[in-house]
């Protein structure tokens, strides 16, 4: 029996570290890139060979990109907070509330979802144009917040279905109003949902280039990923490539900590113990 | 505390489904009365109409002096127990218990003495910091307890509190309940399914069927004298056993034999204008050994049954048997058997059983000869479900 299960763990610890190289592998190569100086940056190389900062700096000096990252990180967190606040609220009613087009809601939150975004890149381009929000904050918010709710919704009532109903009878038997229901009880028992749908939402619009590149056209409202492609080499003749990765490591790296400063809050099994057992 | 006060109170839900129909209830202050029934019978849809968390369709509900039909649950000032007991998972035994005094806005002081003082009533204070997911069950029960009685309420509202618990925990808590209450003495209603806590917990019992009131009275009174056939089918434990029986010359001719009606039982049928074919009903302990009811001076019919299952407890003994005619079916007995699970088990409804004294000589296999006490005796009309034998005027 031992000897069966010490080849099995053999067998899935190979199986991991192939998918783990091949999904970090792009990772890797970006880095090594960033750290590259311009003449060894075509040797092909994995491991640059001359470590330079240069990349960096150069990224740090202009306000191409530390703009864009302020745009980027405001925009992301400002949709973010309202597609979850507004997401939590919508995703209440679906799970709990019953009132008359609940279905056609649904429906309607699923086909905003469908809608292939470039197709509704040109209208939007118009509409942004004639209302005078083209071009700023509001004007990639309103996007990133419309696609973003179906997804929240989505996930958001499936966490609120899980909530036993009795807490919500319990807390307005011990005298609390509707409101104070749902914010004392039924929404910290949502965290785990909250917070699991407010990454995705962040991953969503930060990661975005098709609304960033189409609804921008200065510096004043482009994001990251828009900005990484209005990058130019030092001179006419040469690439981009150094800064190009610099960019995609910086742009990576709120990510990563947004993800691990939510993961400590999403504690499974939040609910255990609320009834019977 | 105040007593509540339930006039005509029926419940339609909106698919058109009537779940209670025109309840007539009145609580004293400080009373304990227990809601019980079948599943489905709108007992707990009673209870929640009284909690707010349903509103009533038509009539009138008062709690104390006022109407509060259309008040809010917070404003109506009683605490509920639930089933579940929905204790808040991400707060500790203190926060649960405090939450109620904290939404009223009571003084951190003030809370946090009335929560030790409970927690010192239910026996939990060395558990105040812990989380209801690290509880036993029979602690989470108690910490719903807690929260009910911090607050002072007009009414405690129990909903099945002690049906997740397993059977010893339950018996003990059946104490524990009924000792709180009398030490309270708040107004209390009490949903179960379980007749024998009904019996041993509420001051008065109201046995409710397809969202109607069928008896309401003492424990006492529901056992010696059920209104109908489903009180006294759902009542008692064993339950009674019911037989066909015709009725011919003060008379019953039943698959036990002819049985002579006493005065009572007679006058009574006369009065009621009794059908011919009647539902005779006897508890098992309407039955004793001839052997030993003689040695005791008592009179009554004697027949013979051959005695087919024998369980001994030691106090009493059951001896099983079946009648020739096969049993009496109605459609309220057939409900009642499904809601006990007796159809599932595919239990033989057909048996008998008798409750003998310990003394008995019955043996397994045997036959041994029966003394039915006539006086113990129910007659119902198969039609109504009525208990014909039912004292005019009881309640």
């Amino acid at each position: 029996m031992a000897e069966v299960g010490k080849t099995h763990t053999a067998r899935w610890a190979v199986v991991n570290v192939v998918v783990v190289l091949y999904a970090l592998f792009p990772v890797w190569w970006i880095a090594a890139l960033s750290f590259k100086d311009p003449s060894t940056l075509t040797d092909g190389d994995y491991i640059p060979r001359d470590w330079t900062l240069e990349n960096y700096r150069g990224i740090f000096d202009t306000s191409e990109f530390t703009r864009a990252l302020i745009n980027s990180i405001g925009i992301a967190l400002i949709a973010t907070v309202i597609a979850v606040v507004l997401g939590t609220m919508a995703a209440y009613a679906v799970a709990r509330v019953r009132f008359p087009g609940k279905r056609l809601l649904i429906g309607m939150s699923l086909l905003i979802a469908m809608f292939p975004p470039i197709s509704l890149v040109s209208p939007l381009f118009n509409i942004e144009r004639i209302i005078g929000i083209f071009d700023t904050w509001v004007g990639l918010i309103i996007p990133y917040m419309t696609f973003s709710l179906p997804l929240a919704i989505y996930t958001l009532s499936a966490f609120f279905r899980e909530i036993p109903w009795d807490l919500e009878k319990a807390a307005k038997v011990d005298g609390a109003t509707p409101a104070q229901a749902f914010r004392r009880v039924i929404v910290p028992l949502a965290a785990p949902g909250v917070f699991t749908t407010a990454i995705l939402v962040f991953i969503f619009c930060w990661n975005d280039f098709l609304f960033a590149i189409s609804l921008t056209s200065t510096e004043s409202a482009r994001t990251v990923p828009a900005a990484i492609a209005f990058f130019t080499g030092s001179s006419q003749f040469q690439q981009p490539t150094g800064s190009i990765s610099a960019a995609a490591v910086v742009i990576t790296i709120p990510i990563i900590v947004f993800v691990l400063f939510f993961q400590r809050r999403i504690v499974a099994g939040l609910t255990s113990g609320a009834v019977k057992g | 505390m105040a007593e509540i006060i339930l006039e005509g109170v029926t419940k339609r839900f909106p698919d058109g489904a009537l779940a209670v129909k025109d309840v007539d209830l009145e609580i004293a202050d400080g009373e304990f009365v227990i809601l019980v029934g079948p599943s489905g019978c709108g007992k707990s849809t009673t209870l929640n109409m009284i909690a707010g968390l349903e509103d009533i369709t038509e009539g009138t509900l008062r709690i104390g002096d006022r109407v509060v039909n259309d008040l809010a649950p917070k404003e109506r000032d009683v605490a509920m127990v639930f089933q579940s007991y929905a204790l808040y998972p991400h707060m500790n035994v203190r926060e649960n218990m405090g939450f109620p005094l904290r939404l009223a806005r009571v003084d951190k002081d003030t809370i946090n003495a009335k929560v030790t003082e409970a927690a010192r009533i239910l026996d939990l204070t060395e558990h105040l910091e812990r989380k209801p997911a690290n509880l036993s069950g029979g602690q989470r029960q108690r910490v719903a307890m807690g929260r009910a009685i911090v607050r002072d309420p007009k009414a405690f509202l129990m909903d099945e509190p002690l049906s997740n618990l397993d059977a010893k925990l339950r018996v003990q808590m059946r104490t524990q309940i009924s000792r709180l209450q009398r030490r309270l003495a708040t107004t209390t209603v009490y949903v179960t399914h379980d007749q024998t806590e009904a019996m041993t917990l509420g001051d008065r019992v109201v046995v409710m069927r397809q969202g109607l009131v069928q008896q309401i009275g003492t424990p006492a009174e529901l056992y010696d004298f059920p209104r109908n056939i489903f009180v006294a089918g759902f009542i008692g434990s064993p339950a009674m056993n019911f037989l066909n029986a015709t009725l011919e010359n003060g008379a019953l001719r039943s698959p036990l034999g002819d049985l002579p009606l006493d005065d009572r039982t007679r006058q009574a049928l006369e009065r009621q204008n009794a059908p011919r074919e009647v539902i005779l009903g006897l508890r098992p302990e309407a039955f004793e050994d001839s052997a030993l009811s003689h040695d005791r001076g008592r009179t009554g019919p004697v027949f013979t049954a051959t005695v087919e299952v024998l369980e001994s407890l030691g106090s009493d003994v059951y001896v099983y048997f079946t009648a020739e005619g096969g049993p009496a079916t109605t459609t309220e007995l057939e409900e009642l058997a499904t809601d006990s699970g007796l159809r599932d088990t595919g239990a033989d409804t057909h048996q008998i059983v008798a409750r003998l004294d310990a003394a008995t000589r019955a043996r397994e296999g045997e036959p041994v000869e029966l003394q039915v006490d006539m006086a113990k005796a129910h007659v119902f009309d198969p039609a109504t479900g009525a208990n014909l034998t039912h004292p005019v005027g009881m309640d």
